[in-house]
């Protein structure tokens, strides 16, 4: 789960990490009048959207005058903002952060992350703030400094001076700067992140060691012991249909082609994705119904795919373990005829009860192609839709 | 023979009286020998009790006093299961096998390092395997999972996964050729687990009665590039491979927690180009897998 900047900032605040002050706002008005309180004379007016790459796109706006914050304000407050991160169709902007302006000396890059290969918390840093880090990974991975956390000791102090003194933090500010690195670890551990990123963090022209950004994401598996990070949720950065997917316990996620595939477990999902394009067409969607999936969930799996008006066929690729072929048969006939299926529809069944799911498709009356194999499957609808 | 487990193979079924527990502790029991190696359940409030003749105990180190038990099946639910991981590791039982989807990183980070430091002071390590997996089969004598038991015959292909419908996949193509599996093992979909293909391999490669493999891979992380460079320079065995999210985005995470493109070497293309520089026969098309793995026999 992604949360906005200013949450990050929130959450880094409430674990002892510094960075500007600011205000969410929601209306250029209330843009104004956050500047207003913050007082000074330089602000910062930020997109507040879930992808990166905000102020390459136009998103992020300095400015000198409480007119330039209306006029920003107004600019960026609802523009569909485009980067790297969005699509080409953009991200539409709901939220803006208004921010103290800051005295920038020096920008850093900082992270944590769970590194799968070690089985440890991997905190990164780099001299090259403020650029994407994957650039500066590939172009300059010398400059990458990565220590490795065991989970039972936490940071020690020598992995945080190695990482102060790896990026050239000067000696006047490494205590501040070592302070922030354990604090971020602890941050990542107790909101069970999965990905916990400050770029830039900046040294301030007094010394001072500040978060200028904050990027999060948070493992999904553990939302349940953190309510606090749930009500961070933002329906509106999120994918209208994946919502109304995860209702009804489907993983669902919508892609670009026009086959809507239905398929019961990930790994099988994927590879039934794969076949498609294999045979000349492309997925319009991942979908796995998972182990016990009921009529009532097919049913909501074929609703959900038929409102990509772009479906203009749909593959099911079942095979039947614990879950019965006779059920998800009976599923699909009766998801079928309750949504009025008018696009060509191919089932590929396999394992328990294949011989019973088979019949009840072909008895229904309805005009299920089948197939016994993924590539089949796959050639068959690729073909009903040309 | 086969790896890991075999007909005389006593197991634990740890959270044995919830309703996925006791389901497929059934269907286990039902297979092959299941009935004389599943010999004790856990669960601390109903120590002394029995369900389907299974004795329950009140902890695991009970159960395997009593039993003679080496290895545990783990279907407790995600809050409870890195627990139940760990306690299965203080018993110093030979493998546990954690089915539970769901299960929080960080706990799965805490309690592998406890592992991992147990190890390192001298104490007797556990192999795991999973979380989030369909478990691991030796057809003809043990079943211990939710897999599918009747597609499985005894043979002599290994076929290790990350993905559970995927291993049935390649398992059921294997016996529809008239071929046969001496053990089939997934290693779960999740970020942080236990045995990896690279472990995995390493047994298929020592086991006499595994002639070739298929192993299964997805995008994320590096364990596959891994048992591809390893099996270079010592497997001595074909071995098929196949790669699910060709057409996955980046960024997105696939159903598996673990299944998730977060850099180049994350993807479908970029493992395949290692795999087959390592010499495995890789494919596109999962629909072919025994197929091409028939053909290097």
């Amino acid at each position: 789960m992604k949360i906005h900047e200013y949450q990050g900032k929130e959450i880094l605040r409430k674990f002892g990490v510094s960075t500007p002050r600011g205000f969410p706002c929601f209306s250029v008005d209330e843009a104004v009048k956050a500047a207003e309180q913050l007082g000074g004379n330089v602000w910062v007016v930020k997109a507040q959207i879930h992808a990166g790459g905000r102020g390459k796109g136009g998103g992020v706006k300095l400015a000198k005058s409480l007119d330039e914050v209306r006029q920003h304000a107004s600019a960026i407050l609802g523009m569909q903002l485009k980067t790297h991160q969005t699509g080409p169709g953009g991200q539409r902007v709901r939220r803006l952060l208004i921010e103290d302006g800051a005295d920038i000396r020096k920008e850093y890059y900082v992270a944590a992350l769970t590194d799968r290969a070690t089985q440890k918390v991997a905190i990164m840093a780099s001299s090259e703030g403020g650029m994407d880090i994957e650039e500066v990974a590939h172009s300059t991975p010398e400059k990458i400094i990565k220590v490795f956390v065991d989970p039972l000791v936490g940071l020690t102090a020598a992995q945080a001076k190695e990482l102060a003194d790896g990026i050239g933090v000067p000696t006047a500010s490494q205590t501040q700067a070592i302070d922030t690195f354990k604090k971020l670890y602890t941050c990542y551990m107790e909101t069970d992140a999965s990905l916990a990123e400050i770029n830039p963090l900046i040294l301030e022209g007094n010394g001072n060691i500040k978060a200028l950004d904050a990027k999060f994401n948070f493992d999904s598996n553990a939302l349940y012991r953190q309510p606090e990070i749930v009500a961070y949720r933002d329906l509106d950065e999120e994918d209208a249909d994946e919502i109304e997917a995860s209702k009804f316990d489907l993983a669902y996620i919508s892609l670009d082609g026009n086959i809507g595939c239905l398929v019961n477990g990930a790994g099988l999902a994927m590879a039934t994705m794969d076949t498609i394009k294999l045979f000349g067409a492309e997925p319009a969607n991942f979908l796995d119904v998972g182990g016990g999936a009921t009529t009532e969930k097919v049913t909501e799996a074929f609703k959900i795919m038929l409102k990509n008006t772009k479906v203009k066929g749909i593959l099911v690729n079942i095979f039947g373990g614990i879950m019965k072929c006779d059920t998800i048969a009976a599923g699909v006939v009766s998801a079928a005829r309750e949504v009025h299926l008018s696009v060509p529809l191919v089932v590929r069944m396999k394992g328990t009860n294949e011989d019973l799911g088979k019949m009840i498709l072909a008895e229904s009356g309805l005009p299920i192609i089948a197939a016994d194999t993924m590539a089949e499957a796959a050639t068959k609808i690729v073909a009903a839709v040309k | 023979m086969s790896i890991l487990i075999n007909k005389d193979t006593k197991i634990i079924t740890q959270g044995i009286t919830g309703k996925t527990g006791q389901f497929h502790t059934e269907k286990c029991i039902e297979y092959a020998n299941g009935k004389a190696c599943f010999v004790a359940g856990v669960n601390p409030k109903k120590a002394g009790e029995s369900i389907f003749d299974v004795p329950i105990f009140a902890t695991v180190k009970d159960a395997k006093a009593a039993t003679g038990a080496t290895v545990s099946v783990i279907y407790v639910p995600p809050a409870g299961a890195a627990d139940a991981i760990w306690e299965a590791c203080e018993a110093d039982l030979d493998l546990a096998i954690c089915i539970t989807e769901g299960i929080p990183v960080r706990d799965m980070l805490v309690v592998r390092n406890k592992m991992k430091q147990k190890v390192a002071k001298g104490g007797k390590e556990t192999l795991l395997l999973g979380p989030n997996c369909p478990g691991l089969i030796t057809p003809d004598e043990v079943k211990i999972g939710i897999m599918p038991g009747h597609i499985h015959r005894k043979g002599r292909i290994g076929v290790v996964s990350r993905s559970g419908t995927l291993t049935y996949e390649a398992v059921a193509q294997v016996t529809e050729l008239g071929l046969g599996q001496s053990s089939a093992v997934g290693i779960g979909g999740d970020p942080i687990n236990g045995l990896k293909h690279i472990d995995i391999m390493r047994m298929f490669n020592d086991d006499p009665d595994t002639d070739a493999v298929i192993m299964i891979g997805e995008i994320g992380g590096p364990d596959e590039a891994e048992a591809a460079r390893w099996c270079k320079d010592n497997m001595k065995k074909p071995v098929v491979g196949f790669i699910a999210g060709v057409t996955a985005p980046a960024g997105k995470r696939m159903g598996h927690a673990g299944a998730l493109i977060s850099g180049g070497a994350d993807t479908a293309d970029a493992k395949l180009a290692i795999m087959e520089e390592c010499g495995f026969t890789v494919t596109r098309n999962p629909s072919e897998m025994a197929k091409l793995l028939k053909a290097l026999l």
